[in-house]
Order: structure tokens, then C-alpha cells, then sequence
């Protein structure tokens, strides 16, 4: 093993984060970020599943034909969704509402899949555990920076809880509708993108065209 | 008539899977580099979901919805649990048997999409379509309406970005916005213009 255990888990959450760098998961990743508790909701969903998924098809990876892997992977973790689809339904219906669909959608959360196929098909369960370990904190990471900017600045609470007194209830913080509005999670995710680069320059695209400085040509 | 005009009008541009919902959001940012390119996978998500929420509709309706098995004697069960393995069942098998079907009688067709085709299965925006035809309870008329409306409507979006994308290549950006950043920014944009059509009604 190249890679320790440790390197597993925190390679995901700053230098390789799902997210920000590999362009998986982003689907959900807007979608349920207006509140931290369907954020957390969202994440811990995401965490059993990647998890799970990951041990069950590392330890049936010598079995699977590769012809038919993508359709087998797909099985496993509907099936698991749908335990946790299930779970949410009957011990906290409220969030389950809330979230609507898009527990449903972790099945086709390209982190699901793309960690089947790039990480838990080639190596043990083990490995494999922190793996997905390691990138589900990746995604919940920017869930959780995104959900408590959404809401702290757009309805001024936390986890439901009244942080900043609204100037409605006679209070001096007049709420940021837009923040609750969907176009505001792609900014904030564009900002996040932009800082984490900024602390990180490695992570930078290389830009298709560079702009020529204008030159001044000599006329003889 | 005018019921399902006003469903196709809001699918396409109120409730746009891809600027309101955030559906399909992986591929689209992938895939919008060019025009033809984003077209193409557009045309091809248009064909899908025309088929795939009518069908799973028809699935949900007679198989799996509560008490849908009053017609082969089975009034009290309900597997609406199975349904989400299901769906992505169909989804899986449809866009199989379109991509064979294409290869076989429209070579042009299938040339111009065939390398978007697998990566449908896992596009957020078709099990999106279907989810929300379920729990918004749609009758078939509305389902194959709805279907195609959400289709147009993602392939309107992703090519709109990926023009956008074109000419950004030519701009001068902040070196940690570069690629990706800046797709999100000019996303965000996208989908604040697209709410200026919420509200309307025909």
C-alpha cells in the first residue's frame, strides 16, 4: 500500500476534495444547502452509503465480470439508498420531506460510482472503508461551509436556531433573500473554489489561451 | 390542452432541472466545453427522458404504487419501496437499448452521440425527472409532457453555458478562478436569469 491510512482520509477533504477539484457529487451538493440540518442530513446519508458501498464492492471485486460491473455497482448502491431512503422515512419523516428527491439522487451521485470504480474495485475493504470515508468528508465538508453560509446570512439561524435577530422581530439583521435563492450556492461554491485555489496553487487550471500583453510595434 | 402547454413552458424554463434543481450538474460542467459537443448530449438527454418518465410512470402506475396490484388480486401490496431500483433499472436498460437501436438504423445519429450515451445512466437529471413525475403524481399525458419538457429544457441550458464557455476562453481571469471557478460564477449568473421566468403562467 502506496498510501497510508491517514493519506485515505485527508487527502480527499483539502487536496483532492470530491467536490472542488474532481467535479463529482455537485447535484446535491447545491440542492440541499438552504439549511445546515438537510445539509448534515444529506451528508451523513452520503457517508453510510459511500461507506458501505465501497466494503461490499471491494469484497465481491474478484467476483464481478467486468463486462457487467457498472450494473452491479449500480444494484449494491440502489439497494443501499434505498435503506437509507427508508430509514429517514420512518424515524425523521420532516427531513425527509425537506430533502424530497434528493436522497433518491445519491444513486446517481458520481462520487458513489466513481469511487467504485476507481478505488474499491482494485483494493481491499479495508482501504476501501477509508477511502470512502475519506471523501465523504470531502463532500459534507463543502456541505456544511455552504449550508451554515446559506443560512447564517440568508435566515440569520443555525440549525434552526436564531443567531442573528431579524430586523423583522425587531432586530437589526435584515436577512439576504438571495442567499436562500438557488443561483447563490453556485457563487458561493465559485468563491470557495476560488479561495481553496488561491491557498493551494497547484490546484489551478491551466488557462487555454494567454493573453498577449499589447506591444507596441516599431515602425521603421 | 392548455394544461399541458403550461407544464411543458414551466418544465422548460421555471423549474429547468439543471439552473433550478441542480440536476445533471457533473455532466454539465464536464461536457459544456463546445457548443456541438454540449448540443449532441443535449439531444440526446432530450430522447431519453421522453422515454424514460413515461415508462417509469407506467412501472410506478401498475406495479408499484399502493394497492397497484388490485388487478392481478393483490389489493394491499405496496412496493413502492422498490422503486427507486427500478427506475434506475429502466434508466440503465433504455439507454442500452437506444444506444444498440441507433447503432443498427441510424448510424449518422449514433456516430454524432454515441460517446454521451453511457454516461447518461448516471446523469442526475434523468432519475431527477422521474423522482419528481412521482411524487408530483403526473398522469401519463403529463408524465411524456413532462419528459420532454425537462429534456428541452437541459439542453437549452447546457448549450447556452457551453456558448458562454467559448467565448470565456478568450477573457482574462483571476488565475484561482480559472476553469472551474468561473464556470460556477457564470452558472449562478445563467440560473439568475432563468428566474425572471418564475411566476409565469399561460
Amino acid at each position: 500500500m502506496a498510501e497510508t491510512t491517514k493519506d485515505l482520509i485527508n487527502k480527499p477533504i483539502a487536496d483532492n476534495n470530491p467536490i472542488i477539484l474532481q467535479v463529482l457529487g455537485i447535484c446535491s451538493a447545491l440542492a440541499v444547502t438552504t439549511k445546515m440540518s438537510t445539509a448534515l442530513t444529506m451528508s451523513l446519508a452520503l457517508i453510510a452509503v459511500l461507506c458501505a458501498s465501497n466494503v461490499i464492492i471491494s469484497l465481491i471485486r474478484n467476483h464481478i465480470p467486468s463486462s457487467v460491473r457498472i450494473i452491479i455497482q449500480i444494484t449494491i448502491i440502489a439497494s443501499l439508498v434505498i435503506v437509507v431512503d427508508q430509514l429517514l422515512k420512518a424515524f425523521a419523516y420532516g427531513l425527509s420531506r425537506e430533502l424530497s428527491v434528493f436522497v433518491g439522487l445519491i444513486i446517481t451521485n458520481c462520487i458513489v460510482l466513481g469511487r467504485a470504480e476507481a478505488f474499491a474495485l482494485k483494493n481491499p475493504p479495508l482501504p476501501a472503508f477509508w477511502d470512502g470515508l475519506g471523501n465523504a468528508l470531502g463532500y459534507s465538508a463543502i456541505l456544511m461551509a455552504v449550508g451554515f453560509i446559506r443560512e447564517l446570512l440568508g435566515s440569520g439561524s443555525l440549525f434552526g436556531v436564531q443567531i442573528l435577530t431579524l430586523a423583522k422581530d425587531g432586530g437589526w439583521y435584515v436577512p439576504n433573500g438571495m442567499l436562500l435563492l438557488p443561483p447563490s450556492a453556485f457563487f458561493i461554491i465559485g468563491l470557495i473554489i476560488w479561495g481553496v485555489r488561491t491557498w493551494k496553487p497547484a490546484q489551478v487550471e491551466k488557462p487555454d489561451f494567454k493573453i498577449q500583453t499589447a506591444q507596441q510595434s516599431e515602425v521603421s | 390542452m392548455a394544461n399541458y402547454f403550461n407544464l411543458f413552458i414551466s418544465a422548460v424554463f421555471v423549474e429547468n432541472l439543471a439552473l433550478a434543481f441542480f440536476l445533471g450538474m457533473c455532466t454539465f460542467l464536464a461536457i459544456s466545453k463546445q457548443v456541438s459537443a454540449a448540443f449532441g448530449l443535449g439531444v440526446a438527454v432530450v430522447f431519453i427522458q421522453a422515454l424514460t418518465v413515461p415508462v417509469n410512470h407506467l412501472i410506478y402506475y401498475y406495479l408499484l404504487r399502493d394497492g397497484a396490484l388490485a388487478w392481478a388480486g393483490m389489493p394491499e401490496v405496496n412496493l413502492s419501496f422498490l422503486g427507486l431500483i427500478c427506475y434506475i433499472g429502466v434508466i440503465a436498460a433504455l439507454v442500452q437499448i437506444l444506444e444498440m437501436f441507433l447503432d443498427k438504423y441510424v448510424p449518422a445519429l449514433y456516430n454524432a452521440l454515441g460517446v454521451y450515451m453511457p454516461l447518461i445512466t448516471v446523469n442526475c437529471a434523468i432519475l431527477g425527472g422521474t423522482l419528481f413525475m412521482v411524487e408530483r403524481d403526473y398522469n401519463l399525458g403529463e408524465s411524456i409532457t413532462y419528459g420532454i419538457g425537462t429534456g428541452v429544457g437541459w439542453a437549452l441550458a447546457i448549450t447556452a453555458l457551453a456558448g458562454i464557455r467559448e467565448k470565456l476562453k478568450y477573457s482574462d481571469i483571476p488565475a484561482g478562478l480559472q476553469g472551474l471557478g468561473i464556470t460556477f460564477i457564470a452558472t449562478g449568473l445563467m440560473s439568475l436569469g432563468f428566474m425572471a421566468f418564475s411566476g409565469i403562467q399561460l
